[in-house]
C-alpha cells in the first residue's frame, strides 16, 4: 500500500471538517476504513495487491518440499493419538505449536529415551514457540514407550510428542 | 554508488518499515520470504518477493532468515545491489556482512570488524574502556571466579560474552552460589551462542536502561539523542520513549558524549546504539553494549528528530557520508512506543500464535502505527511475537501520555491474545506517568496488577 501515516493524516484533516463518521475507501491495491469514535479516529487497512514472486529454478521445488514436510509432521500427530487410544498409553502433547527439542542444548544427551523412567514432573523436552522455550513435563509416571516427533521437528499444538506406558 | 534494488532480508513490521522508506526513495524492493510469509503484508507491499530455500520443512522456517548462503543467493538471484537486514536474524552477523561483500552486494549496516567488536561483549567492554567510557567493575571468568567476584563485591551479574537478549544472564547474591551460576550461565551461553565464555560485572540493583542513538560515516559520528528503555520484562523491552524522562542534564550530556566517543573510537559507519545502565542510587552511568543495527524502538527517535533513520542508513551505505552535523539535529517534543505482542499477560505471558481475525488502530495527529498485521494475517509460532508498535508523540511528556491513553483505547486486534490490556493499565499507572522507573518496575507491576489486567481482558 502506498498510503503512509502522512497520507492518512491528510485524509483525516479533510474528514474532520465533514459530517461523516466513516470512510470506506477501496482501490485495486488497498482498502482503508476510517471510523470516528468518541476517542478519535480509528483506521483499518487491508493491503489487497498480490505478492509478485520472482521465478527461480528452486522456487517450486522448495515450496513443494516445505508443504510436504508440514503434512508429514501433521500425520505423525494423528498416528500418535491412535496409538495412545488403543494400547493404554498416555500421550504427552505439545502445549503450544513450535519446534520440539529433545535435549537441553545441541549435542547434549536427550532428556529421555525409549525405556526411560519418568515421573509427572520429569521434563521430556522443550517446545520453542515465538522464541520462548517451554519445558514439557511428562505429566504421568511410567516408562517412555515411543518418541513420536524427532528432534528439531515442528509440532502443531496438541501433537503427540511421545507416549508413556503408565505405571499401574 | 547509488542503490537501485534492495533485498529486504527480514519479515514482520521491520520489513514493512524498510519497504516504506525504499518506496519513498524510489528504490526497487525485493522481499526475501519463507513459508507463509510469501503471502504476508510486507510480501504484498514489496515490488517483488523471492523465496529463501533453506530446506528443513516447518522447523526449517525458523532458520530460513538466518541462513547466510540462502539469503545471499536470493539477493544475487534477485539482482539486488544491497541487502537491508532489519534487526535480529542476520543483522549483526559478521560472516553475513563478509558474504555480502564477497558477492559484490552492499550490506546496509556497519562493517564486519565493527560487528565483531560489538558482538563480543567482552571486546566491546574493552573498546568502551579504551574510549574513556565508564564500564562497571568486572572481568572474564577464568579459573578463579571467586577472586574476580570478591574484587567487584556482591551481588554480581554473570554475563555471556557472546550474549544478548538476556540469555546466560544470572544475578549472584553470595559467594556460595557463584560457581553453580557460572557453570549454568556458561552452558546456556554455549548452547545459545556457541561461546561458553562468561564474565562478571557488578550488579546494579536500582538500574535504568538508557541508550544513545548514533549515526556515523566511518570518520564522523553524531548522536540522535537518547531513549529510555527501562520498562522491560525478562530483559525484553516493552515500552520505550525519547527523550529519557527525569534524567539529570549533566548525566544526559555526558552519556551522549560518551556514546559519540565510543563511536569515533570504533570508526563507526552506519546506524548504531550504545546502551547504558544508569545506577539511580549513584547517579552514574556505565557501558552495557553496542547494538550495531536499526532497533525496534527507533521510531521514538524519528518522532523527536523528524529524521528517517532507514533513509540515513541507506545514505551511509551508498557512501555519501554524514548528511548533517550535530548542530543541525534538533530535538522537539516527547515520543512513547508500546510493543504490542501476541502474548497473554493474564496467562503468564504465554505466546499466542494463530491468525489475526481483524485489526483496527488509532489514527490522528501524533500517532504512528508500525505493523505487518491485518485481517487474515498469519502469526506463526516460529518467529517473535511482535504484532505492532504504537508510537505517539506530543509537545511534552504529559501530552504524549494523554495521547497514548486515547490511542490505546482505540487499538483492537482480534483472533490472537495480545498484551494490549497490559499497555492500557500501564499507561494509566501513576508510577509510570511520573517517569524514570527502573528496570524492575514492570515485573513488580505485573505481580501487583494481574487481577485487573485479567478483568479487563475477559470483562
Amino acid at each position: 500500500m502506498d498510503l503512509t501515516n502522512e497520507d492518512v493524516a491528510d485524509v483525516l484533516a479533510l474528514l474532520d471538517s465533514l459530517p461523516y463518521d466513516e470512510l470506506d475507501l477501496q482501490t485495486t491495491r488497498f482498502r482503508l476504513i476510517l471510523r470516528r469514535t468518541p476517542d478519535g479516529w480509528t483506521q483499518s487497512a487491508q493491503v489487497l495487491s498480490a505478492p509478485n514472486p520472482i521465478a527461480t529454478t528452486t522456487d517450486d521445488a522448495g515450496q513443494a518440499r516445505a508443504g510436504q514436510t508440514g503434512e508429514v509432521s501433521g500425520a505423525g500427530g494423528v498416528e500418535g493419538e491412535a496409538g495412545g487410544a488403543t494400547a493404554g498409553l498416555v500421550a504427552v502433547r505439545a502445549p503450544l505449536p513450535g519446534t520440539f527439542y529433545r535435549a537441553p542444548r545441541p549435542g547434549a544427551p536427550p532428556f529421555v529415551e525409549v525405556g526411560s523412567q519418568v515421573s509427572a514432573d520429569t521434563v521430556i523436552g522443550i517446545v520453542e514457540t515465538m522464541k520462548l522455550m517451554n519445558s514439557v513435563p511428562a505429566d504421568a509416571a511410567g516408562t517412555v514407550a515411543e518418541i513420536c516427533v524427532a528432534n528439531a521437528e515442528f509440532a502443531a499444538q496438541g501433537t503427540t510428542l511421545l507416549l508413556i506406558r503408565a505405571d499401574p | 554508488m547509488i542503490i537501485r534494488r534492495v533485498l529486504v532480508a527480514n519479515r514482520g513490521e521491520i520489513a514493512v518499515r524498510v519497504l516504506r522508506t525504499c518506496r519513498r526513495l524510489g528504490i526497487e524492493t525485493v522481499l526475501a520470504v519463507a513459508g507463509a510469509d510469501a503471502d504476508s503484508v510486507p510480501a504484498r507491499l514489496a515490488d517483488h518477493t523471492i523465496r529463501i530455500v533453506p530446506g528443513g520443512g516447518a522447523a526449517g522456517l525458523a532458520a530460513a532468515y538466518l541462513n547466510v548462503e540462502a539469503v545471499v543467493d536470493a539477493a544475487a538471484a534477485a539482482g539486488a545491489d544491497a541487502i537491508h537486514p532489519g534487526y535480529g536474524f542476520l543483522a549483526e552477523n559478521p560472516r553475513f556482512a563478509r558474504a555480502c561483500e564477497a558477492a559484490g552486494i552492499v550490506f546496509i549496516g556497519p562493517g564486519a570488524e565493527v560487528l565483531e567488536a560489538a558482538g563480543d561483549k567482552l571486546a566491546a567492554r574493552r573498546h568502551a574502556a579504551a574510549a574513556g567510557v565508564p564500564v562497571l567493575p568486572g572481568g572474564l571468568v577464568t579459573a578463579e571466579a571467586g577472586e574476580v567476584a570478591g574484587r567487584i563485591g556482591y551481588p554480581v551479574l554473570v554475563k555471556a560474552a557472546g550474549g544478548g537478549g538476556g540469555r546466560g544472564l544470572r544475578v549472584v547474591g553470595d559467594p556460595g552460589q557463584l560457581s553453580g551460576a557460572v557453570t549454568m550461565a556458561s552452558a546456556e551461553a554455549d548452547a545459545a551462542f556457541g561461546d561458553p565464555r562468561v564474565y562478571l560485572e557488578r550488579y546494579v540493583s536500582r538500574a535504568r536502561h538508557v541508550e544513545v542513538q548514533l549515526l556515523g560515516d566511518g570518520e564522523n559520528v553524531i548522536h540522535l539523542g537518547d531513549r529510555e528503555c527501562s520498562v522491560q520484562r525478562r530483559y525484553q523491552k516493552v515500552v520505550e520513549e525519547a527523550p529519557a524522562p527525569r534524567l539529570g542534564e549533566t548525566l544526559r550530556v555526558s552519556m551522549r558524549a560518551a556514546a559519540v566517543a565510543l563511536g569515533l573510537h570504533l570508526k563507526y559507519q552506519g546506524l548504531g546504539t550504545v546502551e547504558f545502565v544508569v545506577d539511580t542510587e549513584r547517579e552514574a552511568f556505565y557501558f552495557l553494549e553496542v547494538n550495531a543495527r536499526i532497533q525496534v524502538e527507533h521510531p521514538v527517535t524519528e518522532m523527536v528528530t523528524g529524521l528517517d533513520l532507514v533513509a540515513e542508513q541507506i545514505a551511509i551505505a551508498e557512501g555519501r557520508g554524514l548528511r548533517r552535523s550535530q548542530a543541525s539535529v534538533s530535538f522537539g517534543g516527547h515520543a512513547i512506543e508500546c510493543r504490542i505482542n501476541a502474548e497473554d499477560p493474564a496467562d503468564g505471558f504465554r505466546p499466542s500464535p494463530g491468525t489475526v481475525a481483524g485489526a483496527a488502530f488509532p489514527a490522528g495527529p501524533g500517532i504512528r502505527v508500525d505493523t505487518h498485521v491485518q485481517a487474515g494475517s498469519a502469526v506463526p509460532p516460529q518467529y517473535d511475537s511482535l504484532l505492532a508498535k504504537l508510537v505517539v508523540s506530543g509537545a511534552d511528556r504529559p501530552e504524549a501520555l494523554r495521547r497514548l491513553r486515547s490511542a490505546l483505547a482505540r487499538c483492537r486486534i482480534d483472533g490472537v491474545a495480545t498484551n494490549l490490556a497490559m499497555h492500557r493499565a500501564l499507561a494509566a499507572d501513576e508510577e509510570f506517568a511520573a517517569g524514570g522507573v527502573d528496570t524492575s518496575y514492570l515485573t513488580r507491576w505485573v505481580q501487583r496488577e494481574p487481577p485487573s489486567v485479567r478483568a479487563e481482558i475477559h470483562g
